[in-house]
């Protein structure tokens, strides 16, 4: 039996599906924690709630996935960041949120608070904390002739806040530190009291690109913990809408990035490609980002007349157009010269980091939601998980465009095979705890939830892949001279509204 | 003193240069975009959309950073009128105009030197990371760039006998030149020098929104109103300086020689802005097939052109004839 199976077997928890969930004391807590800090566990995520704190863990050899909650009555457990940094800004988050104190986190600065909003926990409503308000110390940097550049919240281009505190030595990179937390919107506080549809409807509006893998995630969360059941046609809709979501997203960053390295020339042709594939999207499902298009129990609606259509010339367009540019890329030797061996993140700190998306998969860490942790359709169809060991800005370049790869072949499939039947079913509002981790574009997103007696959402929690992807960053540029990082940021791509919430 | 009917020409002549070359910059601009737009499957804005933009600028209130100082306030004026200066002394359409005598290859450079210096120091007048990122940056390249210009200015002048611009273009439209490999190696520097000193991929993306990544844009960042108006027409003049630079000492055909008639000038007006067509052409295609080089590759780049200069000039002194 592994060894996660087992701490969650202590106590368990009745009715937390798919997955196990377990009451653990300090000690088996801090357990935990030691087996992250081994890597012998992988942090999926770690949130907080009045009076416990949750985390959700993988361990690889054994293929299993478990919650481990500790009550924290006096609102302190034991930091798992102190044995394991992926935890830090989540701890710094639950603290921030939910006024949850980890003992021995060696960060203890807000996180997400900026002493702007009143803290926004589950149904409580306190003054912003005067620590968050005072201003907030970036780490200290000694050295020889060190200067730093700060860059944000508010950038030259139109693009999301965070802010980027760059130490230089001339142009090389000694330390970038990040901060983020301006768009915190307060999701999850909302979702409390909710039912289920606008729940899935909020978490839609996490992040406006991944809006689909979010609601897909809520809704799978819901399902899970009513215990109700898709009917498949819905599933193959579902998956339909997420490959699109994945083509477009993946086809808008390649162009980006190389847009980034002043070659618009990619741009100009891939975002005339994204266009295309958020036209096939509205005349399918009636809404270009596909947002409200999952709901609880399968699909808004069923595709439009002409819609599936649309979809296959989209992939027939994309085949005929798509190698054409990935030549254009490898070919271009001013692009390459700035793409490879820029950014360099080791396959290390992306398994300790437990990364998710292009991120890990370009440093050698092939973990894929619809692969290893599958869900329908994917459990029927398969899916193919490239993956490529340089851990650089044009490895994160090449994963993109093998997944793009990837999901037309997918796209194919799921229209041709696609099941009869109803596409979605009533879902009955009961109480239960339910998770889900969906393959977003940029990786696994997970969602917990715990519903009330009535249907009613009781905590709901949403982690961003983008939790364990930006601290990666932060690692990334080291080193790297300044003027790479839009390029290096842009590679990865992280949320700054799915993480901050 | 009697002013003669030829110095009253000649010294129109020399106004109309210089008019036209204030009127032309922006308008060469507008064709640089707008190609790379059409390149790139865009529609664009219109030709005129430089004059657009300019006349807002003017309009608009000036914000200044409130530690910035009188330096910071003059400094755009400085960087136009030395930029407009340069510009009215290359010779476009007409050779020997009033004011050749000072048109001088290296009194260009050093007042574009000038201008550059004013404006490194306005950068860092303010005090901002990315007005003293662009600042050195922007020094760095030109501490290349400037003896790369410097020897490409030697080879012509080994060929022509003379620094002037006047003598060197007028030397340059004879047969007697011919084809010869250090000017070959003189054109490609030049081309390189002109593509790093008017911030061009892929030394520095005009286009960019990425304040990390600028070098000139991050130098001129904190500036806005009239004062960005003035350093975004003397960008321009620069751009048309460098453009009727390469044009008109390599390609010098077409131009109204001294005392030349009124039809001679037309011509040489008509055949300058075809040549500038031209130019604009391939620079934006040039700058569509390529992606910026990373800053520290720069110096390697403009290195070669130096290279390329000095290569130049020592073919010269080995070989008259090559």
């Amino acid at each position: 039996m592994s060894r996660l199976l087992a701490l969650a077997a202590e106590t368990p928890a009745r009715g937390h599906r798919p997955w196990p969930r377990g009451e653990v004391d300090a000690a088996g807590w801090t357990a935990a924690g030691e087996a992250l800090a081994a890597g012998s566990f992988e942090l999926l995520g770690l949130w907080g709630e009045r009076d416990a704190v949750h985390m959700a863990l993988r361990e690889p050899q054994a293929d299993v996935i478990a919650v481990l909650t500790l009550a924290c009555p006096h609102g302190e457990h034991p930091s798992i960041g102190r044995m394991h940094p992926p935890a830090i800004r989540l701890e710094r988050a639950a603290q921030d949120l939910h006024g949850l104190r980890a003992v021995g986190l060696p960060d203890r600065r807000p996180w997400l608070d900026h002493g702007r909003w009143r803290r926004d926990s589950v149904g409580e409503a306190e003054e912003a904390s005067s620590e968050a308000a005072a201003g907030y110390p970036f780490l200290p940097v000694e050295g020889e002739s060190l200067h730093q550049i700060p860059v944000g919240p508010v950038h030259a281009g139109i693009i999301e806040p965070g802010h980027f505190r760059f130490t230089a030595q001339g142009e090389t990179v000694v330390r970038l530190e990040q901060r983020l937390g301006y768009v915190h919107k307060g999701v999850e506080a909302l979702m409390v009291g909710a039912d289920a549809a606008r729940m899935v409807a909020l978490a839609g509006r996490i992040s406006g690109d991944a809006t689909v893998a979010h609601a897909l995630a809520a809704a799978r969360a819901v399902e899970a913990a009513s215990a109700a059941e898709v009917p498949a046609r819905g599933h193959w809709l579902r998956a339909l809408m997420a490959e699109i979501e994945r083509v477009a997203n993946h086809l808008g960053d390649i162009g980006a990035i190389c847009n980034d390295a002043a070659f618009a020339l990619m741009q100009a042709h891939c975002s005339a490609l994204r266009e295309q594939a958020l036209r096939a999207a509205h005349s399918a499902f009636g809404h270009r980002m596909m947002r409200d298009c999952v709901v609880v129990g399968g699909v808004a609606a069923e595709p439009a007349s002409g819609g599936l259509d649309a979809v296959r010339a989209l992939v027939a367009l994309v085949r005929a157009r798509f190698p054409a540019l990935v030549e254009l890329y490898d070919e271009t030797a001013s692009l390459q010269d700035r793409t490879v061996g820029t950014g360099v993140v080791g396959e290390a700190l992306v398994r300790q980091f437990a990364a998710g998306g292009f991120v890990g998969r370009a440093s050698g860490r092939g973990f894929d939601a619809r692969r290893d942790s599958p869900y329908p359709p994917y459990d029927a169809l398969g899916v193919e998980v490239p993956i490529r060991a340089e851990g650089d800005v044009d490895a994160r370049v090449w994963i993109r465009i093998r997944e793009v790869e990837a999901s037309l072949a997918l796209l194919d499939r799921l229209i041709d095979e696609l099941p009869g039947g109803p596409s979605r079913v009533a879902v009955p509002a009961r109480g239960g705890e339910g998770m889900a981790l969906v393959e977003s574009f940029r990786g696994d997103v997970l969602a917990w939830v715990r519903l009330g007696a009535g249907g009613r959402v009781e905590r709901c929690h949403l982690r961003d892949p983008s939790w364990f992807q930006w601290p990666l960053l932060e690692a990334a540029i080291e080193g790297n001279i300044v003027a790479d990082f839009p390029l290096c940021n842009k590679s990865f791509n992280c949320s700054y509204s799915g993480h901050d919430l | 003193m009697a002013v003669s009917a030829e110095t009253v020409v000649d010294l129109m002549v020399q106004g109309v240069q210089m008019a036209l070359v204030l009127v032309l910059a922006p308008l060469l601009t507008g064709v640089v975009r707008k190609v790379k737009a059409r390149l790139l499957r865009r529609r664009g804005p219109s030709v005129l959309q430089p004059y657009r933009d300019l006349a807002r600028l003017l309009r608009k209130e000036v914000v200044l950073a409130e530690n910035a100082s009188w330096l910071f306030r003059v400094i755009p004026y400085i960087v136009f009128a030395a930029t407009w200066v340069a510009a009215a002394l290359v010779p476009t359409f007409a050779r020997g105009l009033v004011f050749s005598w000072a048109a001088d290859l290296l009194v260009i450079i050093a007042l574009l030197g000038t201008a550059r210096f004013f404006l490194a120091l306005a950068g860092m007048d303010i005090g901002t990371s990315f007005g003293g990122i662009g600042a050195s940056r922007e020094v760095m390249i030109a501490s290349v760039a400037e003896p790369a210009m410097i020897l490409v200015v030697f080879t012509l002048a080994l060929v022509a006998g003379s620094t002037q611009l006047s003598t060197v273009a007028a030397h340059m439209a004879t047969a007697d030149v011919g084809l010869r490999v250090s000017l070959g190696l003189a054109l490609v520097a030049l081309i390189m020098v002109a593509l790093a000193e008017n911030a061009r991929i892929p030394v520095d993306n005009p286009a960019t929104h990425l304040e990390l990544t600028m070098v000139h844009e991050a130098m001129v960042l904190e500036y806005s109103g009239r004062h960005l108006a003035m350093i975004e027409l003397a960008a321009a003049l620069k751009l048309l300086l460098y453009a009727s630079l390469v044009v008109g000492v390599f390609l010098p055909w077409g131009m109204a020689s001294p005392g030349a008639g009124l039809a001679a000038h037309l011509v040489g007006g008509a055949t300058y802005v075809v040549k500038l067509a031209v130019a604009a052409f391939a620079l934006a295609l040039f700058e569509t097939s390529i992606a910026k080089m990373r800053v520290f590759r720069v110096p390697d780049f403009i290195g070669a052109a130096l290279m390329l200069g000095l290569l130049g000039t020592l073919l010269l002194f080995v070989s008259r004839s090559l």
